[in-house]
């Protein structure tokens, strides 16, 4: 994020741009999934239009019940419970990549929308900047 | 690694007093690092301290400043849920100071 769109956005009446996350991997084994959570979390205090997408392994970031004990990390999944007091309340999820792992809508730890492929590409489309992790 | 001294223990922190291990905390520990900054802590400090500690045990995260003062504001009132009320409580703003004295990270996004 460049010091200019950061002042854009930070200001009342500044250009507000709309951001799309699109998350991928799975929640542990490597950083992305929990580099992407900051991200969101900072960039959402700068008061941008911010839309999350889970997509593949994505999927298994918001899912119920995660236990990282024999992992030894720590279990951020309940930070996204917390996305809705951010003000980030467009979640998304792709309806393939749920079914491909026998999830359905039930087994996410926050509410979301789950859309199809082509409608991930639509969405896509309609955003400004997109960040991929 | 820095530490602090509270009732005969050494306490690890990090280079900002912030502590390493969050189970090390006590409501002594929070007096011990609120007197560092000359701040006698009340009623109303308490509040907010232990309202940090609720919202990291749920969320596993130390909520933005803007974020703390609509939650309180739900919570406590909308007379304590405004930036006035806590930065008179926490001069040094309160996001980053009541953390410190809940005994969590600095929150994420906090420069």
């Amino acid at each position: 994020m460049t010091d200019e769109m950061m002042e854009e956005g930070g200001a009342p009446g500044g250009v507000v741009k709309k951001f799309l996350y699109v998350n991928r991997k799975a929640p542990y084994g490597t950083i992305y999934a929990l580099e992407s959570l900051e991200v969101v979390l900072i960039s959402a205090a700068f008061e941008q239009d911010v839309s999350l997408a889970f997509l593949d392994d994505g999927v298994y970031q918001i899912v119920k019940g995660q236990d990282t004990k024999s992992v030894g990390v720590k279990n951020f999944s309940p930070t996204y419970r917390a996305l809705e007091g951010y003000d980030v309340e467009k979640l998304y999820v792709e309806k393939e990549s749920l079914e491909a792992r026998g999830l359905t809508e039930e087994d996410l730890i926050v509410p979301v929308q789950v859309i199809s492929t082509e409608e991930i590409a639509d969405l896509m489309e309609s955003h400004d900047v997109i960040l991929s992790f | 690694m820095p530490t602090i001294e509270v009732a005969g223990k050494t306490i690890e922190v990090d280079e900002e007093g912030y502590l390493q291990n969050r189970t090390d905390w006590s409501e002594e520990i929070a007096t011990a690092m609120a007197k560092e900054d000359d701040c006698d802590l009340t009623q109303n400090h308490w509040e907010v301290i232990n309202f940090l500690r609720e919202y990291y045990d749920e969320y596993q995260i130390a909520p933005a400043v803007r974020v703390l003062t609509k939650a309180i504001g739900k919570k406590l009132g909308p007379d304590k849920g405004n930036s006035k009320y806590l930065y008179e409580l926490f001069p040094y703003g309160p996001a980053k100071q009541a953390c410190k004295y809940a005994g969590l990270p600095k929150p994420t996004g906090c420069v």
